[in-house]
């Protein structure tokens, strides 16, 4: 109960609360929110139906229900976090088992109102749950190889069941989620420097294995990781989209073509350009200023959590909030990436603007938790 | 489990710590996300924003409209008619085999083009239009649209296509058009996007061919938006093409159609030419074809009838034959040798029937001989051994010279799909061409028109038209182009000396207008419109020593392909000649017979302009006459209103 190790005197009770919160973080959260629903409108050709107006709604509705998780006391969310994860871990098993019965890729769990994906309930509880563990964890032990060995395994677990749906981008969001929880508890440099050495090791093992007797991958392997990474080789196929995806956004200059003027989101050049290519229809429309407008959006809410995370003295609240604040960082910088031609094509949704309710609504509640530790930290 | 206080401050700053690092490897890569934004959007922006606009403007060529062809009168003989077609859009008609069965029960459709464009539907996205029936008559159109409503997806549309309203009659002049073919992209050197376009109508032949750049016109463009799937959104702009120039020809309709009429039946050509101007009045050449057929597609039926008629209705047989020219040619010997001053009209040649030459007999057609005949005797009575005599005093080069001055073996340049250069041989060319020495019987065959020489209808009216007027008459096809006339034809004065012109323009009036003349049958009555002229009758068959011996076999006795052809060249008026008119009747018999009386209906008709009045024919001429030309103008009422349904 490390709590109580603090002095508890100052932490507001009732809806004094309410003044306590983070207030930044919400306003700008409500901001790019509000960019998603412009463009949600936009690319509707100006219409709130069919994405803007359920948008909005469950934006109010995961607002309510981050000040709500944000009222509640950051212990008991720390009480809870192994229960989270291990609920997430076994929906994701369910999903897995459900899929294979339904003879489809079933990603996401109906409950009525709205359609649940375990996996981005993971990325949240996954955070969670290793911050409980490094808040449990002695410090002295933090880079004992077995304490070390333990959060590996509850991160590849969920990781490996993800990866097996497939959605590739999700794992990568596990994988580096946990690993930068890991890293800001405290585990020894020699770790993470291993890892990554033997990861870029194998990749340039197989690649200059290449066209030799001994080459480690089949050829069409090979080819298959060749367009996967230059999709320019291949502009019909795969690469149609990334092309048409840059057009767009070169396309908007530094002001942009107007609202509701581009015309490749207009003319349907764009794919999925209210989902994942949302950001290039942003970017076609409001040009550079746009999108570097929220590009500086973003970087204040990741700024405000980490302003946040270290002003508090309690380990899992700090932990938490990094964590939530780096998988909500891969979540933009990916999809950015994506969408700009500099990371290959994976599913991974522009954060509250891309269209769709699970991944909002979790985002929402893990911004909660976030508002809970600012709230309760020890003053 | 309690934890002391420095582990906690000590855990806190570390933490402090490493999320200040993540932080500024989120900040790195924020940045670099933010430079890449700028790299595209601010320095590659026009590159992208260029794609862009490709990716949405497509720009569609708008065919321009083809220039007209008209005749002297402004008769139109090429015209763009507009054509209905209907086309359907599978995603507006829902259920189309219902909607077709429908369109079937309004106006019969051909069931091969309705499976045609059940594939193509198949094929192609669903906003595509897809043509169902081309060349609709206008009633169908109508009845279509008051049926709109219950044919979803269908519409009518307006394109223009050629028509040739008079058809055969100006078929081997103006020619036809037709869709662009790979083999025309292959031949010629053309930049012009519009023969880009799938089917666009080029000139196959005739005036539609050789005058392709001035009928054609420039494309228009139109930019329309289309999204992703190529659909057109709207149309941002357009630009209206140039359209082709109109041709305004020499030709006369009325005189055209009334020569093809008057030949009807036979395998010949007629040229007629204004020596005014120069300007072609008629080319003529029977049988012939219809171009409205190639316009269409021609069905295999009517090509194969085309091609097996063994009248040959595609060669146009007034500039592309090659025939012969027979005693017509004996103006270019005499002119020739009276020119050179070889012989003086008044000198006389002993005629016997025959003339021996190297050993060789050569024949004159009458057997009994002329006697003592002059220059104009000869020409009148077309005695062959006056001109055995003159040949081969004056030679064959200068023969082939005075044939190249009166346009016999000079290419004449119009704009027609074939022109024959004919022949004017001469010894080089029978060195160069045969490789043969050339030989004295040569001369004395090319001499009367046989043997080597050859020489189109044009050629030979041109040579008529140059003795007539004594200038250098120059044919003229296309009077005008886009209203700016053409230079005349009528050019400097032939290098013939002009009393020597004289005395043979005087015996070709004998051949018609004297007794016993060889032209007499072609007599015009009336003042004022008398015609000179020339008969000729050239052999395809070598006549045997032994055959002569017998008695030369009748032409009426012969299979068609080896009788004689028939010629007759004349101008009129005598004294002040408007038109010259050369005829060829290929296998017609004698020249008297088959072909001057073609070439006077023909050269009265012209001369009047108009059907002529009965009393210009002998009296013994007018009941079959007028039984003619009540014939032919049946015939020219009969084709037209056929030929006039839309």
């Amino acid at each position: 109960m490390s709590y109580l190790a603090h002095n508890t005197k100052f932490v507001p009770t009732g809806f004094r609360k309410v003044l306590y919160l983070n207030w930044p973080v919400i306003i700008l959260l409500s901001a790019v929110a509000c960019a998603g629903f412009i463009m949600l409108y936009s690319v509707a050709g100006g219409s709130p139906d069919p994405w803007m107006e359920p948008q909005v709604k469950r934006f109010i509705l995961g607002l309510v229900l981050m000040i709500g998780v944000g009222m509640v006391p950051i212990w008991f969310w720390r009480n809870v976090a192994g229960v989270a994860f291990g609920v997430s871990v076994m929906l994701l098993v369910a999903v897995e088992l459900f899929g294979a019965i339904g003879m489809g890729a079933q990603r996401w769990i109906d409950l009525g109102f709205m359609r649940l994906q375990p996996s981005e309930l993971t990325k949240i509880t996954l955070v969670m749950f290793l911050a409980a563990y490094y808040d449990w964890l002695p410090t002295n032990k933090t880079s004992h190889p077995l304490w070390v060995a333990l959060p590996v395994v509850f991160i590849l677990v969920p990781t490996a069941l993800v990866l097996k749906q497939p959605d590739l981008g999700t794992a990568l969001l596990l994988l580096m989620g946990g690993g930068a929880v890991m890293f800001l508890a405290g585990v020894h440099w020699a770790y993470f420097a291993t890892v990554i050495g033997a990861g870029v090791g194998t990749v340039y093992a197989v690649f200059l294995s290449r066209g030799t007797p001994w080459q480690l991958l089949k050829d069409y392997q090979f080819r298959r990781i060749d367009t996967f990474l230059d999709p320019g080789n291949d502009p019909l196929g795969a690469g149609y989209h990334i092309t048409q995806a840059k057009i767009a956004l070169g396309s908007g200059g530094w002001t942009g073509r107007g609202f509701m003027q581009g015309t490749q989101s207009r003319l349907n050049f764009l794919p999925e350009k209210h989902t994942d290519f949302i950001f290039t229809t942003l970017a076609e429309e409001f040009g550079f200023v746009g999108a570097f407008s929220l590009l500086v959006l973003y970087i204040l809410i990741i700024v405000f959590c980490v302003a946040s995370a270290m002003n508090n003295k309690d380990r899992f609240s700090s932990l938490l909030t990094l964590g939530i604040a780096m998988t909500f960082f891969l979540f933009f910088s990916v999809n950015m990436a994506m969408v700009m031609g500099l990371a290959p094509v994976v599913g991974v949704p522009l954060p509250l603007v891309s269209y769709g309710g699970s991944a909002m609504l979790v985002l929402l509640v893990a911004f909660g938790l976030v508002q809970s530790a600012h709230v309760h930290k020890p003053r | 489990m309690k934890r002391p206080v420095r582990d906690l401050e000590q855990s806190s700053r570390r933490i402090g710590r490493r999320a200040l690092l993540l932080g500024s490897a989120q900040l790195g890569v924020a940045a670099a996300l933010g430079l890449r934004m700028r790299s595209m959007q601010v320095e590659q922006a026009d590159q992208f924003r260029l794609l862009a606009e490709e990716n949405r403007i497509n720009i569609r060529l708008l065919p321009p409209a083809r220039g007209l062809i008209f005749d002297r009168n402004g008769i139109p003989l090429a015209e763009n008619e507009q054509n209905y077609r209907v086309v359907m859009v599978r995603e507006d008609a829902g259920d189309v085999d219902e909607v077709l069965a429908r369109l079937q029960d309004i106006v019969a459709l051909d069931p091969a083009n309705i499976e045609r464009a059940r594939e193509d539907m198949r094929k192609l996205s669903s906003f595509v239009p897809v043509i169902i029936a081309d060349r609709l008559l206008w009633e169908d159109v109508a009845k279509i649209n008051i049926n709109a409503p219950a044919l979803p997806g269908v519409s009518a549309e307006v394109g223009l296509s050629r028509r040739y309203p008079y058809g055969a009659d100006v078929g081997h002049v103006v020619g036809y058009v037709g869709p662009v073919s790979d083999y025309d992209l292959s031949r010629i050197d053309d930049q012009d996007p519009l023969l880009q376009i799938p089917k666009f109508q080029i000139g196959k032949t005739g005036v539609e061919n050789k005058l392709e750049h001035t009928l054609r016109g420039s494309a228009g463009t139109k930019r329309i938006e289309v999204n992703a799937l190529g659909r057109v959104m709207r149309e941002l702009d357009r630009q209206e093409g140039v359209a082709g120039k109109d041709i305004q020809l020499g030709l006369d309709e009325r005189l055209q159609s009334y020569a093809q009429a008057r030949m009807d039946g036979e395998s010949s050509g007629a040229v007629v030419i204004d020596l005014q101007t120069g300007d072609l009045r008629a080319i003529a050449s029977a049988p012939s074809f219809d171009p409205n057929l190639f316009v269409r597609g021609i069905s295999v039926k009517d090509w194969t009838d085309l091609n097996e008629n063994k009248y040959r209705p595609l060669a146009a047989k007034a500039v592309q034959g090659a025939y012969p020219p027979g005693s017509t040619f004996k103006m270019v010997t005499g002119l020739a040798a009276l020119n050179a001053g070889v012989i003086s009209p008044e000198e006389t040649v002993y005629c016997r029937g025959y003339t021996v030459v190297a050993g060789t007999r050569f024949h004159c057609w009458k057997r009994a001989g002329h006697g003592n005949v002059n220059f104009h005797d000869s020409l009148k009575y077309s005695c062959d051994c006056y001109y055995y005599e003159v040949a081969q005093r004056i030679g064959i080069d200068k023969m082939a010279e005075m044939a190249r001055t009166l346009g016999i073996g000079v290419k004449h340049d119009l704009p027609l799909s074939a022109i024959s250069t004919g022949l004017a041989p001469d010894k080089q060319w029978k060195l160069e061409v045969r490789g043969e020495d050339w030989r004295i019987g040569d001369t004395v065959n090319a001499a009367i028109g046989q043997g080597y020489v050859l020489a189109s209808p044009l050629q030979l009216a041109i040579m008529t038209a140059r003795i007539a007027t004594g200038r250098v008459v120059t044919p003229r096809l296309v009077k005008s182009v886009d209203g700016v006339e053409e230079p005349s034809g009528i050019g400097e004065p032939l290098d013939i000396n002009e009393n020597m012109l004289r005395r043979c323009r005087a015996s070709m009036n004998a051949v018609i207008n004297e007794k016993r003349g060889t032209g007499a049958r072609a007599k015009v009555i009336t003042a004022g419109y008398e015609m000179a002229g020339k008969t000729g009758t050239s052999q395809v068959r070598r006549i045997t020593a032994e055959e002569r011996a017998r008695g030369v076999i009748s032409n009426d006795d012969l299979p068609w392909e080896r009788r004689d052809h028939a010629l007759f060249v004349c101008f009129a008026p005598v004294d002040n000649p408007k038109f010259a008119v050369a005829v060829v009747v290929e296998h017609g018999g004698g020249g008297s017979t088959a072909a001057s009386p073609i070439a006077r209906d023909i050269m009265l008709q012209a001369l009047y302009d108009g059907p002529p009045p009965l009393d210009a024919y002998p009296s013994a001429d007018r009941a079959r006459i007028e039984e003619q030309q009540a014939r032919i103008a049946q015939r020219i009422t009969q084709i037209k209103p056929a030929q006039d349904r839309v």
